[in-house]
């Protein structure tokens, strides 16, 4: 789950970790006024979450506090990749020197962190690591053993920097290492650190991702950042139809019927589990289909929640048809699915012969669920027509 | 609503025993059992729920207790 | 012969009286699994289908004396505790069940694991099986639901999902193939042992003659795979199938599991299915292909 600049800045100022001053604003009047607090040359940053803000024009600077309160209202109305500024972030301008990188994230394969540092911080660091290896140094610690900033100042010297400028680097990212560990970070990252003329260090930009399973742990920090239990800070924000999906999930604790996902296409699917959706939506659009939606049922899900997923995937415009289906199943159990998605259609109004193109869930109670299936009329398959194939009918039912 | 896959039905009897209510309404792990003053009430919201475990068969006396599947019929 | 489990491996269930895990014991009990006891703090005394009970790993380890297994299904703000005390009870083999553990935890048990010389397979996961021989952990469900999906023979699986181990492995048995040892790995971004880590046991194990994989974007777990093969020069063929091919368009968006995510080239599979296949491995379009492509790889060897 990421932060936005100024939560990462809030959370590394508890920190003490150097930042310049600096505030959000949410008019043009508070620019102004910020402009005037913070007396000089400021910089203006839209809030967003995805990358590539300065390339839109959502970064400004501004010398006057009329400047300022111009560049705010030009700043907000710009969308950075598909996402609305939630404000507007003004700091003071720095005198910068030098500009460092500086990033901690998990390693699957060494399975620690590793923390990755470079005197050349500002750009992209990939290309850096690709143009000038020798000014980029990437160093793995144990997430067990007590942490030691000689590992900072081994990482911050294998960049080649020394002197003084080493000094002043290792406790600012000794610091980072702990903030990574200590709020379950997949990444902590400050890019720029940037050296003023007077040797001075400070932030300039910060990013920090929390992993979503570690929110509980987290909750009091979350409250204080104002970070809301509902907001998930995907790619994108959940539409309506994925909210409602995650409240369906919620209506007990048995098994999963959720992780809905939203798409444009006319053709339901009723899905699982993990690895089988994955499967079973590449296989609906390999046959040229349009999926409605992303979803996953397992962990044998009660009826209630199978059958409020069907009606609800039922309720999106323009879906004509449903797909119900899994890999072959063990836990999760085919009757009981087979109930839950046929309840889903008659509430919904709609006839479950008609409505379920095909039902593809092999396994667990399988004789009883296909009794069920005979009853009312659907068509359905065993395991010896493949996930793909399975699609493929549902799909040539719709065109 | 009633159910629209199951039905249970428990002899008029056996109902009204609160021993066996209070048995019934542990046992069955869907809820689909409730043990009022008056002995066994059925929650219809719970019947579809039914996971066909028989644990209410095997805690009533012989008979007491009939699950249907009206899939069957 | 199996990698990891056969059928004297003795271990235990943490956590046993759970929900998901009583059902588990049952399971891997009729599939012949030797379970000498299972824990949960304050439950001694009890037992679960004839399991005894115990409040802590050492006393299990002091009635039955060593143990090599652990199937740990235990909530996830009690998992790393629960594997660290089967690592410190000498349990070399610990088998995670429990989904959404944070990674910082699970690198810690992974680290402390790699200490003691022990291996982690999971967290989210459904365990190990050796057809015929025994299993650890949910995989395949109750028992006949297991014989009906899972036979003895040649191939070794390897996959992160869980509920793909079991397509795969009906489909190879389908076909008239059987498995050696099927391992689900986890979902998880970090998870104990990769593909490349099982390989050298596979490659070890003379009833392996060749392996299927179920893969999936996100990670580096393909691209190590691929260069574990190159440089070991290994004698077994191996074909893969690489689901959520839609994701490569939908960068930043987690489906499925929670190591799932396209957050870089890498991580693509596009880029995955090239590195594989420049290693030599087979990549299957759809699961119906694997019976064929392993048969085929296999005749190139003899």
């Amino acid at each position: 789950m990421r932060f936005y600049e100024y939560e990462s800045k809030a959370l590394f100022r508890r920190h003490r970790l150097p930042l310049g001053p600096g505030q959000r604003v949410n008019s043009a009047a508070e620019a102004r006024q910020a402009f005037g607090e913070i007396g000089g040359p400021v910089v203006l940053k839209s809030q967003v979450l995805s990358g590539g803000r300065m390339k839109a024009g959502a970064v400004k600077f501004a010398e006057s506090a009329d400047e300022a309160a111009e560049h705010f209202q030009s700043i907000m109305p710009i969308v950075v990749q598909g996402e609305s500024a939630r404000s507007v972030l003004v700091e003071r301008k720095s005198a910068v020197a030098q500009e460092y990188f500086v990033a901690i994230t998990w390693d699957g394969r060494a399975k620690k962190p590793v923390l990755v540092f470079s005197d050349m911080g500002g750009i992209d660091i990939e290309e850096v690591a690709e143009t000038h290896p020798e000014h980029v140094s990437k160093t793995h610690f144990s997430s067990i053993l007590p942490l030691s900033p000689r590992i900072a100042k081994e990482a911050v010297g294998a960049a080649g920097v020394t002197g003084a400028a080493l000094n002043r680097l290792t406790p600012i990212v000794f610091e980072l290492m702990k903030i990574f560990l200590a709020y379950d970070l997949t990444l902590a990252e400050i890019n720029p650190l940037a050296r003023l003329e007077d040797g001075s260090f400070v932030v300039l930009d910060g990013h920090v991702d929390m992993e979503a399973e570690a929110r509980g742990n987290h909750k009091k920090l979350l409250e204080e950042l104002g970070i809301g239990e509902d907001e998930t800070r995907q790619a994108r924000p959940p539409t309506d139809f994925e909210l409602a999906g995650a409240r369906v999930n919620a209506v007990d604790h048995r098994g999963v019927a959720g992780n809905v996902v939203e798409f444009d296409g006319n053709l339901g699917l009723v899905i699982g589990a993990g690895g089988g959706s994955l499967t079973l939506f590449d296989a609906v659009r390999q046959h040229g289909g349009r999926p409605a939606n992303y979803c996953e049922i397992g962990g044998n899900p009660s009826v209630k929640k199978a059958e409020a997923l069907t009606q609800l995937i039922l309720s999106k415009p323009g879906v004509e048809k449903l797909a119900v289906m899994m890999n072959v199943v063990s836990n999760t159990r085919v009757d009981i699915v087979a109930r839950g998605v046929i309840k889903g259609c008659i509430a919904a109004g709609r006839d479950p012969a008609e409505t379920i193109a095909i039902f593809r869930i092999p396994g667990s109670w399988e004789d009883e669920g296909f009794k069920i299936l005979r009853k009312y009329g659907v068509e359905y398959c065993d395991r010896s027509v493949s996930m793909h194939d399975a699609a493929g009918r549902a799909v040539a039912k719709i065109s | 609503m009633p159910g629209l896959f199951i039905d249970v039905k428990v002899d008029p009897e056996v109902a009204k025993d609160a021993g066996i209510a209070a048995k019934l309404e542990e046992v069955c792990p869907v809820g689909i059992f409730v043990a009022a003053a008056s002995g066994v009430e059925i929650d219809e919201q719970n019947l579809d729920e039914c996971v066909l475990c028989d644990l209410c068969i095997e805690a009533a006396p012989k008979n007491g207790v009939r699950v249907i599947k009206l899939y069957e019929s | 012969m199996s990698i990891l489990i056969s059928k004297d491996t003795k271990f235990i269930i943490q956590g046993i009286t759970g929900r998901e895990a009583v059902n588990l014991t049952r399971e891997n009990l009729d599939y012949g699994a030797r379970i000498v006891g299972g824990v949960t703090p304050g439950r001694a005394g009890r037992d679960v289908y004839g399991v005894p009970v115990y409040d802590c790993v050492r006393d299990v380890v002091r009635k039955e004396g060593s143990l090599d297994g652990s199937v740990v299904s235990v909530p996830p703000k009690f998992t790393r505790d629960a594997v660290f005390e089967a690592l410190e009870n000498r349990i070399r083999l610990v088998v995670v069940v429990t989904e959404n553990v944070p990674r910082r935890e699970v690198a810690q048990m992974v680290e402390l694991a790699t200490l003691r010389g022990a291996r982690i397979i999971g967290p989210n996961c459904l365990g190990i099986i050796s057809p015929d021989e025994a299993k650890m952990g949910g995989v395949g469900g109750p028992a006949a639901n297991t014989r009906q999906a899972y036979t003895k023979g040649n191939i070794g699986v390897m996959s992160r999902s869980g509920g793909m181990t079991t397509e795969i492995a009906s489909t190879l048995t389908a076909a008239g193939l059987g498995q050696s040892t099927c391992v689900s790995i986890g979902g998880d971004a970090i998870v104990g042992t990769s593909y490349a880590e099982l390989m050298p046991l596979f490659e070890a194990d003379p009833e392996t003659r060749a392996i299927a994989i179920y893969s999936e974007p996100g990670g580096r777990m393909e691209a190590e795979l691929a260069e574990w093969i190159q440089a070991n020069n290994s004698r077994l063929p191996v074909v893969a199938f690489m689901a959520g091919r839609f994701m490569d368009e939908m960068k930043g968006m987690r489906f499925g599991h929670a190591g799932t995510i396209v957050e870089g080239k890498e991580d693509t599979t596009a880029e995955k299915i090239k590195r594989m296949e420049q290693a030599g491995i087979s990549v299957a379009e759809r699961i119906e292909e694997i019976p064929r492509l392993l048969e085929k790889r296999l005749a190139e060897v003899k």
